[in-house]
């Protein structure tokens, strides 16, 4: 009986180390940029603190239940035995010290790596803004100092943060670019913030991370991390397209649709953002360029159209 | 006249669906079929669905759970088998309209129909002849309980054959709950079953809060009471308060869908986080709701199996009331994301690990419960060293996912899944199973098979990690939950591996049907019948009555002088039943027939609120008010057992426990 348990679990180690063997890559753990290389290292610093109690957890509570068991009558029997402060003290002590310890770098953590935090950048490098919404079921990229606008493929240059403004035109979703770090929601006629940096140049998988009906699935975009001569050309080679968006094209965009391919907006109409979020705020946003309360002419003939639809 | 409801809302189009009618409906016909044949409507009727024992109560409740077990298991292993299929540009065999049906089923079944159902039996059961008590508080109420669960319970099957079920995910986040995004009537069909089980799962909740204040049995002062009523009682007090909440959350979502307002709408000022935030300000004392009478079956198996009172028992009540308050103070961290301040993540980030210190002190007092025992190796240990051992793990891999710093990249992703099916199958289903063959020889009189036992639970354990550590793996790798189909091939091995767990484990799940076979077939063995009412040599007072208990649980109620009550009395020779009387007339409630009436008319009006069919709603409604005004009329809800009866009933064991004795 043993011995088959252990085969059956030396089958099992055999397997798991020839699945870490074939190419088992880690995104979360493997980051290309400084959020996710602060993610992995409190994830990693977290983990072995927790071992400290967890791995003497597990192996005396075999240990005691091996040892202890009735046909070892060797082993000490007190059947009275059910109090002492000595292993109440280590009991409550231990994983309260770990816990404080824990709450400290959570607490610093939670400042450090707040998205709203913008992320400090070598000198001469200006943040790229970029202004993200949520379309049932794609992902619409704004850059409004390009004026250029992108469906379902973010390009951004190495080694420059990127500021990201977020919101959703349908329902809820999470963006999430698993290799450079954070998600973080994005709601109708709200806007959340995120502050991200590739320090690598690649080809990242973005993804939605909150699940938002039938074209989920599909719902991914590429992040080409370029250097800046390269992102330049691309924001060329985007301004060299024949589509517009604006108030006319915008209702078809929005259509859901699933699947949807890479497209390029060769102008995008500025305020376009602000008129989105606006919308369902009665015609008022917060623009978070600049801080102040704007109200949005275009919005209620927008939403008009997208109510009909 | 039917209101949306239509021949096209069948849907015959899904050979999946339509050949699971076609089972479900030989199987039904041939149950029913059997039933008239023999006869049995009349005793089932009389002896099960009017009855307000709460021994009664509890084995329905548990059959429910398993039913319910068996359907969410099915969701379960088709979504593993899509994900195992829907790779690289195969789209499966799950198109997302139905796929997505599943997961939503899946997590709302699991949770408030395995789960709740499972761990009211266990209530239901145990809490009464725990405490010294001859029923709960209010045994009509109990009745009414299981019977609002269960048809909310049918009402969600019935989705699967008319119409569809919700497709938002099993708590239909808004926006996309809305009837703007889901015009159907999944969502409405999710909203009436919560709705309605929800009454039965907030009166569960008074009723053991005002069994366990009002009717201990004499001289079981607070510290005196068992540890598994302590995790009922603060269980109840979780649900008294939180279940509410979730009512008026999901009420508000059905006044957006019927009556076209705006709580968590996208315009007209709704705002969807308010709904998260009422539905986590449940949704988090939920787990603790399920997990906490696990703890307490625990603190109850490995005391009687170590032969040694439990370790640290002011302690554990301690931890317990601890989790039972933290539990509220953590809910924001299901949304972390959500682009709250650095410093609110941070509170209830540190509030959630603040947690993990009492649930800790908990494992550490099974631990030291063990230590220096003589611990015989029953099943019931297999499922306890399990849970140490798993539950370790899911609190470790809990604790990363409290630090939003940690979070944001592990938020909704298949690690997140493979964490709370860690703590939830590992510490909840690990525990409740350990209960039921713990407590099975009390309920029915004869011991459950070991050996069926300890296969099932081996192959839930290692079904376990095969079915749940890959997606450890792939939630690193960035893959989300509730996909359909994907094309990362680092992901697809990984799930072929969690495939093979989804089949271990329903090979355990068919080792414990058969266990329960077995055990029904051997039932006449000398060596599984209980006869004393003490087959583990037990500590508490449910141990010092018959198995099963007479209708009365206790002739004359025990006098509690310790904690371990009936263990005090066996030590120090005091007869805690104190055989030979004087016997007196016991007072006893009635059946009745008002709680099915309740749930039948509660299920008419659910269906026909789904459906909008107006008239027959208001048939529903006015068929529970009427009931409840005839029931209330009723005075003819009481009788008495006679002295006499009883005096027959306690000889006839007081005979069984000497020829038991001079063996």
């Amino acid at each position: 009986m043993k011995n088959k348990l252990l085969a059956r679990m030396a089958r099992l180690g055999g397997l798991s180390s020839a699945l870490l063997l074939a190419g088992c890559e880690l995104d979360v753990l493997d980051p290309k940029g400084p959020v996710g290389e602060g993610v992995k290292s409190l994830i990693l610093t977290s983990t072995i603190a927790m071992l400290i109690v967890v791995v003497p957890t597990i192996i005396l509570s075999l240990y005691f239940a091996w040892h202890y068991r009735q046909s070892n009558t060797s082993a000490e029997y007190l059947p009275k035995w059910c109090h002492s402060n000595k292993i109440e003290l280590i009991i409550w002590g231990v994983p309260t010290l770990i816990i404080i310890f824990l709450a400290v770098i959570t607490y610093q953590t939670c400042h450090s790596l707040d998205p709203y935090k913008p992320l400090e950048a070598e000198a001469n490098t200006k943040p790229l803004h970029v202004e993200v919404v949520a379309l049932d079921w794609k992902w619409l990229f704004i850059y409004p100092e390009q004026g250029i606008a992108t469906v379902n493929q973010l390009a951004i240059p190495v080694n420059t943060p990127v500021d990201f403004v977020i919101t959703s035109d349908s329902v809820m979703n999470s963006f999430f670019i698993p290799r450079l770090g954070s998600m973080i929601y994005a709601m109708a006629g709200m806007q959340t913030q995120l502050h991200l940096l590739a320090s690598e140049p690649g080809d990242y998988l973005g993804e939605s991370a909150n699940y938002s009906g039938r074209g989920f699935s599909d719902m991914k975009f590429h992040t080409l991390a370029v250097s800046g001569d390269e992102f330049n050309a691309w924001v060329e080679k985007v301004k060299s397209s024949s589509e517009q968006l604006d108030g006319q094209t915008y209702p078809k965009l929005a259509a859901p649709s699933e699947a949807n391919p890479v497209e390029y907006f060769a102008h995008v109409e500025p305020g376009m953002f602000n008129t989105i979020v606006a919308k369902y705020n009665n015609g008022m946003v917060m623009d978070k360029q600049t801080g102040q309360k704007v109200q949005m002419q275009s919005a209620s003939a927008m939403s008009d159209m997208n109510m009909k639809e | 006249m039917l209101g949306r409801l239509s021949l096209s809302a069948i849907p015959f189009d899904v050979p999946i669906l339509v050949g699971t009618f076609a089972g479900v409906a030989i199987i039904g016909v041939a149950v029913l079929g059997l039933i008239t044949y023999f006869g049995k409507w009349g005793y089932l009727w009389k002896e099960w669905f009017t009855s307000v024992d709460h021994k009664r109560l509890a084995v329905m409740y548990i059959i429910l759970a398993l039913v319910a077990l068996f359907r969410g298991f099915a969701d379960a292993i088709m979504m593993r088998t899509q994900l195992a299929l829907a790779y690289a540009g195969n789209p499966g065999y799950l198109p997302p309209h139905h796929y997505d049906q599943i997961f939503s089923a899946h997590g709302t079944i699991m949770i408030f129909f395995l789960a709740m159902a499972f761990m009211t039996g266990l209530f239901n059961f145990v809490v009464p002849l725990q405490i010294g008590a001859r029923d709960v508080a209010f045994p009509f109420l109990n009745n009414l309980s299981f019977w609002m669960t269960a048809i909310a319970f049918i009402l969600v099957n019935v989705s699967l054959f008319i119409g569809e079920f919700s497709q938002c995910g099993w708590l239909a986040y808004p926006p996309l709950s809305e009837s703007q995004f889901s015009p159907g009537v999944g969502v409405d069909y999710y909203i009436w079953a919560i709705q309605l089980s929800g009454v039965g799962t907030l009166l569960t909740g008074v009723n053991f809060f005002v069994t366990i204040v009002k009717m201990r049995a004499p001289g079981m002062t607070w510290m005196k009471m068992p540890v598994f009523t302590w995790t009922a009682f603060c269980s109840s007090i979780l649900i008294m308060v939180s279940f509410p909440v979730l009512t008026v959350a999901v009420a508000l979502l059905g006044l957006d869908r019927y009556f076209g307002m705006h709580f968590f709408t996208n315009d007209g000022g709704g705002n969807q986080m308010m709904y998260l935030n009422l539905i986590w300000a449940w949704g988090h004392p939920e787990v603790y709701i399920l997990v906490i009478p696990a703890f307490g079956v625990f603190s109850e198996v490995v005391p009687a199996f170590s032969q040694k009172p439990l370790f640290g028992y002011g302690t554990m009540v301690y931890a317990t009331c601890a989790i039972m308050v933290l539990s509220f103070l953590v809910w924001v961290h299901h949304f972390f994301t959500m682009g709250a301040g650095p410093d609110v993540n941070a509170f209830f980030g540190i509030a959630t690990m603040v947690i993990s210190i009492p649930t800790g002190v908990k494992l550490f007092n099974w631990m030291f419960t063990m230590y220096k025992g003589r611990i015989q190796y029953h099943a019931c240990m297999y499922w306890v060293i399990g849970f140490m051992v798993t539950f370790t793990i899911g609190g470790m891999t809990g604790v990363m996912m409290a630090i939003p710093g940690a979070d944001f990249v592990l938020h909704n992703s298949l690690f997140l899944i493979a964490h709370f099916h860690n703590v939830i199958i590992g510490g909840v289903y690990f525990g409740y199973i350990a209960g039921m063959n713990f407590w099975f020889p009390k309920v029915m009189g004869f011991k459950m098979n070991e050996s069926w036992g300890i296969r099932a639970f081996w192959f839930w354990f290692i079904g376990f990690y095969f079915a749940f550590v890959p997606l450890y793996v792939v939630g690193f790798q960035g893959m989300t939950r509730r996909l359909n189909h994907y094309d990362n091939p680092a992901w697809h091995p990984w799930l072929l591996v969690a495939e093979v767990g989804a089949v271990l484990i329903l090979l355990g799940i068919v080792c414990q049907l058969t266990q329960l076979y077995v055990t029904i077939r051997d039932r006449n063995l000398p060596e599984n019948q209980d006869v004393t009412g003490d087959p583990w040599n037990g500590r508490s007072l449910e141990w010092s009555t018959s198995s099963p208990p007479p209708p009365y649980n206790f002739a004359i109620v025990p006098h509690v002088h310790e904690l371990d009550a009936f263990m005090h009395d066996k030590e120090n020779g005091i007869d805690t039943r104190h055989a030979g009387g004087p016997y007196e007339a016991i007072h006893m409630p009635k059946n009745t027939a008002a709680g099915i009436l309740v749930g039948g008319f509660s299920l008419v009006f659910g269906f026909a609120a789904v459906w909008y069919i107006w008239w027959l709603a208001a048939i529903g409604l006015i068929g529970v008010i009427g009931t409840v005004i005839a029931r209330s009329a009723n005075k003819d809800i009481d009788y008495y057992i006679p002295a006499d009866e009883v005096a027959r009933i306690e000889n006839e064991h007081s005979r069984k426990l000497m020829a038991q004795a001079a063996e």
